[in-house]
Order: structure tokens, then C-alpha cells, then sequence
């Protein structure tokens, strides 16, 4: 395929495409570089491009939504996308937040991979959701984020998980010299599902709004209310264990890994095969 | 424009005869002047350890000559017989004593491979030698060199990054369980000399608040005292153990110091805030089942021993990486001192060709009756011109070219033969 056969909206596009790709991919193997060697420069380079991902990103979701007309999180595709952008944003905040790049290379993966797979999913045509307008939007894009922000806390509550076993056998390797130390992890852990917990109460509170609204067309007992308040139940649990004698450390990581377990559950089986008004998100 | 280096080390020296030749900064700043007012340097520089006293300079003729000269210096100076000397003494010209530098600064000439102390006494045997004046453009550049190789293996290797000593590597483990340690405190058990290593360590690391205790009150009085501490009464430690979150254990005991039972009390009543254990002691000072509690990282001697082992292995395998950083700088400061060299040849030769120039037209010219004073002036102009399109390519290619600088080795070997007759100036 020739770049210039194609229409112009068509050439933004792969354009936008390949440079999000291309920059997500460079920063992966810059954090790679870093964890490995502890350069500085790199780390930093690899930052660089994560932010110039995310902008090209960002250009590539708002390309196809205004070609469209329509949200990016309308089907799979815009959705997935989404998701791996707010994941990137979510982590590339907490990264400035915590001063700490170490955990970049195991969160660059899942956003190119989200990124890509969006582009690769089969299109869809689902008529449009009943529900409109930027409070619906915000209902969305906060309701993603949370999803996001708690992959997040999942990977770091894998890394916090997978160091303090080696600590605690001995076992260091390289690898451990340049990990995050198990309290900065646990932090970043925190904050993770803090910006979750907070996109998920306001975006399901203005989700409740639609619900009131539109109550005559749905019922009030679709499964993914449910799993969601579950959902909020669980982390609001884990926030405060995590600092209880009893659940301090690896156990409130274990926990953090089981909540988002409910959430991957809640994302695909609950979207796909029981909710009656949830689809992508 | 020679470098000239006359020194001794750990590998080459006994410590018997390196403390006799070692340098205090008074004694460096006293050995720099008498070197130049001798006139055996022209530039100087004294670098002072414990485990090294080097003497570097540009001598005012060929270093082969004047290295002799500084043994019998460093003998004089030290009031130390040659003969003691001569055996210990490493002699080091040009590329070979840029090289040894480098190596120095990049901590893989130390006794401890990649310790970060000796870049720190570089910096500061340049920063006095430079206060003082006696340094010059050469030396200048190479100890600006040398610090630049220094900080780069640091930052583009892993030599300088692993601990490779008990106490570094058990309070670097602490690290890594809770990051910065300017917030949290320990609590050391025992005061001997490995107390005192990590003690000192953990000072290093900026550890907030450091307990002692000994069976003798007076040896932990003056480790506190020495280290800004607290002591606190042997047979009180127990009541204190929920506080710190570093707990180091090197007590000479036939039994174990630390119960399962008593940590597992501490920890409730710290609710469960991770603690880190290091057992020194041998036999070992921490019930093994301490390593077993939840939240608990418990490291004996041979956990220790076998990080450092490994950490060891590690930065050897980082030499090479820092070898070629090395090999890269030697190149670049070879070639900016020959471009600097080949500069004033060039120099040197334009001055020469005018005064042949000059002779030439006395002699041959002027005696050509029919020229007016415009004609010869015409020729003389021509002359000058033709001398300089002679020497404009090569200094243009010299100035240019690095290969080509690094190429022409001997600069003195074409200083003779193009102006064997001039006298350096």
C-alpha cells in the first residue's frame, strides 16, 4: 500500500498511525536500555517519546473521531485506543509524580499493544449509544480512565510482588539493583488506584445520571452497575487495607492483583455478554 | 610538550614504603614549587591517597631525561633512599601516562575496582594544583579529561554502581526495600569494627536517626559520639526494637541475640512497617526463623557475602565498556596535543621559510641590476605567496583532519628534520 494512492484523511491517518507506533515502540526500548544500563539520558529520551507519543496519539483518536463523527470510544476500536492512551497518560504522570522511570518498560508494552490491536480489531456497527453529550463523554473517558489508572496499580502490584519474593529469597540478579524500591512501589501502587478510584466515583455518578434519564428505555439492573460498584467497593478495601498491620506489603498487592482480575472480568465478559448498555466501556 | 608521570601504588608499593612517600596538601603544594623552581617541570601535579602518590608534569626537556630527575626528587623530598624507591617507582611517558590517568579517575586502577572515592581526590589534587599555579595548558586539558572519563564510566557503566563490601551492600539491600533512608532509623547491636563499617555506611546513605548499643557502654559511647547517634543501655535495647527499621546485629554471642518471639512482638507493635535484618555476627546473632516473619528481610553474613561475590563479578565484566571509554578520551586528548604541537610547527616553519626568503633575495635577487625596487617588490610578493600555498594545505588539512593528527606520532621527529638548526622556543 502507497502512501500516496491513498485520500488524504486516509494518509493523516497511517501517518499518525505509524508515528504513534514508531514512538511508543522507541520509548519502550529506551526504558529497556535504562533498566538495563541506568543512564539517565536514556530514561529521559524514553520519557521524550512517550510524551511524543501521546500527542500523536491524541491527534491520531481526534483524526478518526472527527472523520467519523463520532467518540473514540463508540467501538472496539476507538475504545481500546483510548484505553492504551489513558494508560500512558495515567503512567506518564505518575512516573513525573514519583520521579521514577524503572517501571516504564512493563508499562509500554500494554499501550502498544492496546494501541496497535485497536487498529487490527474488526469494525463494528453497532448503532450509536442513546446517551450523548459531554457529561455521557465524561462518563466514558473517566470511566476508562479508571480502568486504566487500576492496570496500572495491577502492573506495579506485579513488580512490587515479583521484587520482595526476591528479596526475600535472595535472590537479586540485575534486574532488582534497578527496580523501584518496595515502598516507592507500594506509593505509586497507591496513587495508581487513587486516580482510579476517583475517576470511577464521578464517572459512574454521572453514568447514574443517564441512567435516570433514560430510565423509561433501560433497567436499573444491568449486571455492570453491579460489577462496578463491586468494583469501587474493592479499591476503596484496598486503599485502606493497604496500610493496616494485617495487610501491609505483599498482601495488599495480592488484593490490588484480585481487584483488577474483577475488573478485566468487568471490561470483557460483563461488556460483551451481559450488559445490556455497556458495550467498550 | 611531553607528559611525564613518576609514581607509586598498592600493586607496586608495600604500605611500609607508600605512607613514607605519601603527600599531605601542604607537602603537595611545597613539592609543585620546588619541582618548578628546579626546573624540572615546567607544569605540575601531585596526587595524593592512601593508596597512591603520583607525580605528574610537563618537563622543559624530553620526559625520558627528567624522569630520573623526579625519582631522585620523590627520594630527596621524602628523605627515602632510592634504592627503597626504585624497586616501588612506575615511570609512565606521554599516551602511557594519559592512559594510567584515565584509568585512575575511572576507579579501575583502585584497590577496590570502581570505587567512586578517587574521582573525588582527582578533582581536588587538580583544584589545588590549579589555585596554586602550577598547572599549564597541558595539564589543564588533561585533568579536564580525566574527570570527564571519570564521570562517564560512572554514569555509562555499571562499575561504581554495585556494593561490593558487607556493610555497603547491606545497606544498599535496605535501599531497596525503602528507597531513601533520610527518613528511617536503625539500630545497631554490637559496636566492633564491622558495626562500625555500617554504621558509617548507613551515615553515608543519610540515615535519619542511628541507635547503639554494646555490653561495653564506652566503645558505643564513642561510635555514637564519632557517628551522631544515641546509645542506648544494653539491656534496654529490647523495649526500643518496634522503632527502627534497620536492625544490624554484630554481637559476640554464643546464643541467639534476637528471638522469633521478640521480633514477632516488634512487628505488631510497628504494625506490620517492613523491617530489614542484618546479621552479622557469626555464630549468628538472629534466630534464622526471624527471615520467615511477614514483612521481614532478614540477611545473614553469607547472604551478604555471596551479593558482594556476585556484585564483584559484575563491575569485572563492566572493565571493558570502561576500557574503551578510556581508549576514546586517550585518543581525543593525543590528538588535541598534537594538534596543538603540529600548530606551532607549522608556525615555526612559516617563520623559517620568511627568513630564508629574506636571505634568498639579499643574496640572489639584489644582485640582479635591471629589477626596479617595484619589481622586486613584485617578487618578493610572489615568493611569499608561493611559501604560504606551501604550508596553507597541510595546516588546513592538520587542523581539520583528527586521523591525520593522530597519525603523525612524533612531532618531534619532524620538528628535527625541517628545523634541526632552530632552537625550541
Amino acid at each position: 500500500m502507497r502512501l500516496g494512492s491513498l485520500s488524504p484523511g486516509a494518509r493523516v491517518h497511517v501517518t499518525l498511525f505509524i508515528s504513534t507506533a514508531v514512538a511508543y515502540a522507541l520509548s519502550f526500548a529506551l526504558y529497556l536500555i535504562f533498566l538495563n544500563t541506568g543512564k539517565a539520558l536514556t530514561g529521559r529520551l524514553g520519557t521524550l517519546l512517550l510524551a511524543a507519543g501521546l500527542v500523536t496519539h491524541y491527534f491520531a483518536l481526534l483524526e478518526r473521531s472527527r472523520g467519523l463523527h463520532t467518540v473514540p470510544y463508540h467501538d472496539l476500536y476507538g475504545s481500546m485506543s483510548l484505553f492504551g492512551w489513558l494508560l500512558a497518560l495515567t503512567y506518564l504522570g505518575l512516573e513525573l509524580y514519583h520521579r521514577q522511570r524503572s517501571v516504564g518498560v512493563l508499562v509500554l508494552p500494554f499501550v502498544l499493544v492496546f494501541f496497535v490491536a485497536a487498529h487490527l480489531a474488526p469494525g463494528d456497527r453497532l448503532s450509536p449509544p442513546e446517551a450523548h453529550g459531554p457529561s455521557f463523554a465524561l462518563h466514558v473517558a473517566l470511566s476508562i480512565l479508571a480502568y486504566s489508572a487500576f492496570a496500572l496499580s495491577f502492573v506495579l502490584s506485579l513488580v512490587y510482588l515479583g521484587e520482595e519474593r526476591l528479596l526475600r529469597v535472595h535472590k537479586l540478579g540485575d534486574v532488582v539493583w534497578r527496580l523501584p524500591p518496595l515502598e516507592l512501589l507500594d506509593r505509586m501502587s497507591r496513587s495508581s488506584v487513587l486516580v482510579g478510584l476517583v475517576s470511577i466515583t464521578i464517572g459512574t455518578a454521572l453514568g447514574f445520571l443517564w441512567v435516570d434519564r433514560l430510565s423509561n428505555k433501560y433497567s436499573f439492573y444491568d449486571p455492570k452497575y453491579a460489577i462496578t460498584l463491586l468494583v469501587l467497593l474493592l479499591y476503596v478495601a484496598y486503599f485502606r487495607l493497604a496500610r493496616t498491620t494485617a495487610w501491609r506489603g505483599a498482601r495488599a498487592s495480592k488484593l490490588c492483583v484480585f481487584n483488577f482480575l474483577i475488573v478485566f472480568l468487568s471490561f470483557t465478559v460483563v461488556n460483551f455478554y451481559l450488559s445490556h448498555s455497556h458495550r467498550y466501556f | 610538550m611531553e607528559i611525564v608521570l613518576v609514581g607509586l601504588n598498592h600493586r607496586t608499593a608495600p604500605v611500609e614504603v607508600r605512607e613514607r612517600v605519601s603527600f599531605t596538601a601542604d607537602q603537595a603544594r611545597r613539592a609543585s614549587e620546588e619541582l618548578r623552581s628546579k626546573g624540572i617541570l615546567e607544569e605540575t601535579l601531585v596526587l595524593s591517597t592512601c593508596n597512591r602518590s603520583e607525580v605528574y608534569g610537563v618537563p622543559p626537556e624530553t620526559s625520558r631525561e627528567c624522569a630520573s630527575g623526579l625519582s631522585t626528587f620523590l627520594s630527596e623530598f621524602h628523605s627515602v633512599r632510592l634504592e627503597v624507591l626504585n624497586g616501588s617507582l612506575y615511570h609512565h611517558y606521554d599516551r602511557e601516562a594519559v592512559r594510567h590517568l584515565f584509568r585512575v579517575a575511572a576507579g579501575l586502577d583502585s584497590m577496590m575496582l570502581g570505587e567512586a572515592e578517587i574521582l573525588g581526590q582527582v578533582r581536588e589534587a587538580y583544584r589545588v594544583a590549579h589555585e596554586q599555579g602550577a598547572t599549564g595548558p597541558v595539564l589543564n586539558r588533561l585533568f579536564q579529561g580525566a574527570l570527564e572519563v571519570g564521570k562517564r564510566v560512572r554514569s555509562e557503566t555499571e562499575l561504581g554502581t554495585r556494593p561490593t563490601s558487607v556493610a555497603s551492600a547491606g545497606v544498599k539491600l535496605a535501599e531497596r526495600i525503602f528507597g531513601k533512608l533520610d527518613h528511617r532509623s536503625a539500630l545497631v547491636l554490637g559496636a566492633g569494627a564491622i558495626s562500625e563499617q555500617v554504621i558509617a555506611q548507613l551515615r553515608d546513605r543519610g540515615i535519619a536517626r542511628l541507635y547503639v548499643t554494646n555490653r561495653s557502654r564506652e566503645r558505643a559511647d564513642s561510635l555514637a559520639k564519632q557517628y551522631a547517634g544515641e546509645v542506648l543501655p544494653w539491656g534496654e535495647w529490647e523495649k526500643a526494637l518496634p522503632m527502627p527499621d534497620v536492625i544490624v546485629s554484630s554481637v559476640a554471642a554464643e546464643e541467639v541475640v534476637l528471638r522469633r518471639e521478640i521480633v514477632e512482638q516488634a512487628m505488631q507493635q510497628r504494625a506490620n512497617r517492613a523491617l530489614f535484618l542484618m546479621d552479622l555476627g557469626l555464630p549468628r546473632n538472629i534466630d534464622a526463623g526471624v527471615g520467615k516473619l511477614y514483612n521481614v528481610y532478614l540477611y545473614n553474613i553469607d547472604d551478604l557475602t555471596e551479593i558482594v561475590a556476585q556484585n564483584r563479578h559484575a563491575r569485572e565484566n563492566e572493565i571493558p565498556k570502561a576500557d574503551s571509554i578510556v581508549e576514546e578520551h586517550v585518543g581525543r586528548f593525543l590528538s588535541w596535543q598534537a594538534s596543538v604541537e603540529l600548530v606551532g610547527l607549522i608556525n615555526e616553519l612559516r617563520t623559517k621559510m620568511r627568513e630564508e626568503r629574506a636571505q634568498f633575495i639579499r643574496a640572489r635577487v639584489e644582485s640582479i641590476k635591471h629589477l626596479t625596487e617595484a619589481d622586486r617588490a613584485c617578487v618578493e610578493k610572489m615568493m611569499d605567496d608561493l611559501l604560504e600555498g606551501l604550508l596553507l594545505e597541510p595546516a588546513q588539512r592538520l587542523r581539520g583532519e583528527k586521523d591525520l593528527r593522530r597519525k603523525i606520532h612524533n612531532v618531534e621527529a619532524l620538528r628535527h628534520l625541517f628545523l634541526s638548526n632552530r632552537e625550541k622556543p
